[in-house]
């Protein structure tokens, strides 16, 4: 099975026009891939185990009152349309970045809340990193708690999670560094003492203990390329949804954790 | 289109301007960067700057450092197994020995992509800082 997997991979990115021999050499097998939980000190583990400890659930908490507000000129709440959201968003976040037949192109979960206030609210976007934007994320996306990841499955997506790769392969920056000489070929290593990890976002947007906040996984991305001291993409740019949609496939059938704590 | 073109050459220049030209012989740098040797004790405290990004990888004999990185081999022992010209290149140019390195040429300026607008045109080291690091790693005796 394991086998076959790998070898319609492989065929699916020698269509893609990969260097496959290369892929082999570097790609983290399916049975290695480790959630960021996994690296955490058991202080960590336990804050995040426990909902009334771990900070992520205020977001949770505020994001379920603002379902229920009402908002924009059509003055509707997310709930007048979705109902209950343990229903009718559960599972959704497992399949974000999804692909939008208007746009033609992937959009994340963030993108698809303003989308859906532009179009059924009639009301402004909310900004990246805003406190509501967040607080609506990370309720959506814990109705889709301990559900796998299947981002990047929808073939018309395809183009667009080769795009993401490239991205992850690519060496740039002043460092001249890609993101899979730590993520891929060093996960099990310390940068200045600090567990790499495999760069699998299961938990976003998750509460980080050095932002103090919760963030989502563009914010940590931007973290990254500040580091590699590359130019920074702009939140919500293609690239990055490419990206986001990228490591979201590389954790195929991991279980969603939002919120996440992470160090 | 032609002065466009211009353009280009005088700003390439004028980067490469910036990094003094250094001769490769073998696997080292034989002659000092700045035509001086560097200074050692000045070195340590670079190694240990975070913005020097040495120990974000590294490790090596320093007790005060809690963070040190383990990607990369320890810098213990690193003046016993190189000579001061050996060190020189890897810190200018490691990519010349091996090109799958993660180990970033220090004094470098082109064929980088996407490099941030603070930090395009200038290499991550000067020349000084990378004479004052290698006369500091050539000390690193086991």
């Amino acid at each position: 099975m394991k086998l076959i997997r790998t070898i319609a991979v492989a065929g699916l990115l020698l269509a893609a026009g990969f260097a496959v021999p290369r892929l082999c050499a570097t790609e983290i097998p399916q049975a290695e891939r480790r959630s960021g939980y996994t690296f955490m000190s058991p202080d960590t583990k336990a804050i995040q185990d426990d909902d009334t400890a771990n900070p992520g659930m205020l977001w949770v908490l505020d994001g379920e009152a603002l379902w229920k507000r009402k908002t924009g000129t059509a003055d509707k709440a997310c709930a007048d349309c979705h109902e209950d959201a343990r229903a009718s968003m559960k599972g959704l976040a497992a399949r974000y970045p999804a692909y939008d037949k208007t746009l033609g192109r992937p959009v994340n979960l963030e993108q698809r809340i303003n989308l859906c206030r532009a179009q059924h609210q009639q009301a402004t976007p909310l900004p990246y990193e805003s406190r509501d934007l967040l607080a609506l994320t990370a309720f959506v996306a814990q109705q889709s708690r301990g559900m796998p990841i299947t981002a990047g499955a929808d073939p018309q997506l395809e183009p667009f999670v080769a795009k993401g790769r490239d991205t992850f392969m690519r060496r740039q920056g002043q460092l001249n560094l890609g993101c899979t000489n730590c993520h891929n070929d060093n996960w099990d290593k310390h940068l200045a003492g600090s567990a790499v990890t495999q760069a699998l976002p299961t938990g976003y947007p998750l509460y980080r203990l050095e932002w103090q906040s919760l963030g989502s996984l563009q914010r940590r991305l931007r973290n990254c390329m500040t580091g590699m001291r590359t130019q920074i993409y702009d939140y919500g740019a293609p690239e990055l949804v490419e990206l986001e949609l990228y490591l979201m496939s590389r954790a195929h059938d991991m279980p969603i954790e939002t919120p996440a704590v992470r160090p | 289109m032609w002065l466009a073109a211009a353009g280009l050459t005088l700003a390439r220049a004028a980067s490469a301007q910036e990094l003094r030209p250094y001769t490769i012989t073998g696997d080292s740098i034989a002659e000092s960067l700045t035509g001086a040797p560097g200074d050692a004790v000045h070195g340590r405290a670079l190694v240990l700057e975070r913005t020097s990004t040495c120990i974000l990888c590294h490790s090596g004999p320093f007790p005060e450092e809690k963070f040190q990185g383990d990607l990369a081999p320890s810098l213990a022992g690193a003046g016993s197994r190189w000579s001061i010209g050996q060190l020189r290149l890897r810190l200018v140019e490691a990519s010349r020995l091996n090109p799958a390195t993660i180990m970033p040429s220090y004094y470098r300026v082109d064929g980088l992509e996407r490099v941030g607008t603070a930090w395009r045109g200038k290499p991550i080291l000067t020349a000084e800082q990378i004479e004052d690091i290698v006369a500091y790693l050539a000390t690193l005796r086991d």
